[in-house]
């Protein structure tokens, strides 16, 4: 088995009085896209720049393309390719000169003029960087981050402030990168986001993973959310319904009959074979499966933009 | 090597946008040098001579504003943190500042230099080589104390009072304004302990008196000494991030930076001939009252 690009092992992050990170782990394959999905606060930004070589660890064992960050810092940089939070650029630097001079810091680089070019920044590269709109400059970033044409790519929060339609395309560019199998850890605490383009996703919250799997896996687990929505020809007799296998609890709304039940597949089952024995009909039927943000809420008993 | 000159050639090119710089590194030496050459000298090439040395301290003094203000903006708006994911270290990051600010500020000395000969007449400059090496030697001690502030204070404002502090020093206290001579005898005292004295004195010797290198050896070697040290600390204690913990000893660490200068201070007061030496250059070559240009705003 081949060895993962990232491997985290019980790391902890303090900050002073502050427990940021308490005991994370979870390990990347290579080509994987892993999502860290949580909300603000939650610890994701340290568990990155503690990856990154910006933050000492308090605990624990992290390896990033088989290297110690802190112990060979330029190795590890010449491997990896990175967005930040919370960073900028010189005003009065202009695109090209950006690009160019991050290509000139590594051992290994790609054309700078080609990535302008993929990323749509050719008609700016005489810009300055404060003449560029939020998502330009995110564009940038992704640009920049790929110049040493990374092993491995860690994007915080890439569409974190951006508006839905620059946050779309900036969805396509990583789309893309998933398509060329590149290795990519990201954060947000956008579910959408995590859902569209991870293939797995830590959910982190208060510092630690409290889930953890492919999206389908998590929504699978999270039984007790999924709901079957039917309508029915005739009314049900009241408590019928609740007796049927897997079934939690049944509420009426409106004529609709909302069953809440820990697995779907006995319940529609059992449901169909009520139905047959009770002379009643199916008028519609509809699965509403949980969402990232139902699991997470499922966990925490909050929302994740709370 | 070939990061640093990329870095220093870009950072070179993001300073020419900067209209603030352009103040402080062209216009403002330019109203020293026609004040003190039209209105102290009255055009006098042999006191234009003797104020040259003053001129260029002050041109190379400014560099300490730009490249702290710069180190700090650049830490609190977050562009350190993206330079600090490439592969490059703080040794880099500071030598490529200083490397910029030879080639923003020896221009500037090259055209104070010109304006002397061809408006004010003045007919030699002294050992040149003297002259190159300690404005050489002056923009890198700066700018290296320039760095240190930047290291030990968090935001603009901290970075311009520390600033205004220390200019109001070195441009009052060490004849870059007033001349040594015509201070109370205590003042000029405290004067031998800045480096900004040395820096005036060592630039006046090589151009009235042609004093060479070897001549000027305390000047250049305290100069040199308190680069290599301010630029020791400057890459010990820099931080790339706003929110780094500054440790408790950095500050008494930025102030060691003055050691070498204390030291010198000592032995120039008790057998130094610094002093004697800049009363019988203004005495050769009599001035007006000069009355000290603030630091404009």
């Amino acid at each position: 088995m081949p060895n993962p690009v990232l491997q985290v092992e019980n790391l902890v992050k303090r900050y002073e009085e502050v427990e940021a990170v308490r005991g994370v782990s979870f390990s990347v394959e290579e080509g994987e896209v892993f999502g860290l999905l949580g909300p603000n606060g939650a610890g994701k930004t340290s568990t990155v720049e503690v990856l990154e070589g910006l933050r000492i660890p308090d605990g624990g064992r992290i390896s990033v393309c088989g290297l110690d960050p802190q112990k060979s810092p330029n190795e590890l940089k010449n491997e990896i390719g990175a967005t930040l939070q919370a960073t900028s650029l010189p005003d009065k630097l202009r695109v090209s000169e950006a690009i160019g001079l991050f290509a000139g810091f590594y051992r290994r680089t790609r054309n700078p003029n080609e990535l302008l070019k993929r990323f749509g920044l050719e008609e700016k590269r005489h810009n300055f960087y404060n003449q560029l709109s939020g998502g330009q400059k995110q564009r940038l970033a992704l640009a920049m981050a790929l110049v040493n044409d990374p092993r491995v790519l860690f994007l915080d929060e890439p569409t974190a402030g951006l508006d839905p339609q620059v946050r779309h395309e900036i969805y396509g560019i990583i789309e893309e990168l998933k398509g060329q199998r590149k290795t990519i850890l990201l954060t947000t605490h956008y579910i959408e986001e995590a859902e569209r383009l991870c293939d797995r996703v830590a959910i982190i919250d208060h510092g630690k993973v409290i889930a953890l799997g492919t999206p389908r896996e998590l929504k699978q687990r999270s039984g007790s959310n999924a709901r079957i929505e039917v309508r029915l020809a005739r009314p049900a007799s009241n408590g019928t319904l609740n007796n049927l296998e897997s079934v939690k609890d049944v509420r009426e709304v409106d004529g609709t009959y909302v069953l809440h039940c820990h697995r779907t597949a006995p319940a529609i089952v059992a449901l169909v074979k009520h139905l047959e024995t009770d002379n009643n009909e199916l008028v519609s039927l509809e699965i509403a499966t949980p969402s990232l943000e139902d699991v997470f809420i499922e966990l925490t008993g909050r929302r994740l933009r709370d | 090597m070939k990061t640093i000159l990329t870095l220093a050639a870009v950072r070179i090119r993001i300073t020419l946008r900067n209209k603030t710089f352009l103040f402080f590194s062209l216009i403002m030496p330019m109203v020293f040098f026609f004040l003190y050459g039209s209105v102290f000298a009255k055009g006098n090439p042999q006191a234009v001579a003797y104020l040259m040395g003053p001129v260029m301290s002050l041109t190379v003094m400014g560099t300490f504003w730009g490249l702290s203000m710069q180190l700090v903006t650049w830490r609190e708006q977050g562009i350190l943190r993206r330079f600090r994911l490439a592969p490059i270290s703080p040794s880099t990051m500071i030598a490529s500042s200083v490397l910029a600010n030879y080639a923003l500020i020896l221009p500037t000395i090259a055209l104070e230099l010109a304006l002397a000969r061809f408006i004010y007449h003045v007919a030699t400059f002294g050992n040149m080589l003297s002259l190159l090496v300690l404005v050489v030697l002056g923009i890198t001690s700066f700018g290296a104390m320039g760095l240190v502030v930047a290291s030990v204070t968090n935001t603009m404002q901290e970075t311009q009072i520390i600033n205004q502090l220390l200019w109001f020093a070195l441009i009052f206290l060490s004849g870059a304004t007033v001349p040594l001579s015509v201070l109370p005898s205590i003042v000029q005292r405290i004067g031998l302990f800045l480096p900004a004295t040395y820096l005036v004195s060592g630039l006046q010797r090589a151009m009235l008196f042609r004093q060479n290198v070897l001549s000027l050896g305390v000047e250049i070697a305290s100069l040199l000494a308190w680069a290599a040290l301010a630029f020791f600390i400057s890459t010990q204690l820099f931080r790339w991030e706003p929110e780094a913990k500054l440790p408790r000893s950095a500050k008494l660490w930025a102030v060691s930076t003055v050691l070498p200068f204390v030291l010198l201070g000592i032995w120039e007061n008790h057998n130094g001939k610094l002093l004697a030496t800049a009363a019988s250059m203004l005495s050769d070559r009599p001035v007006e009252n000069a009355h000290p240009p603030d630091r404009p705003q």
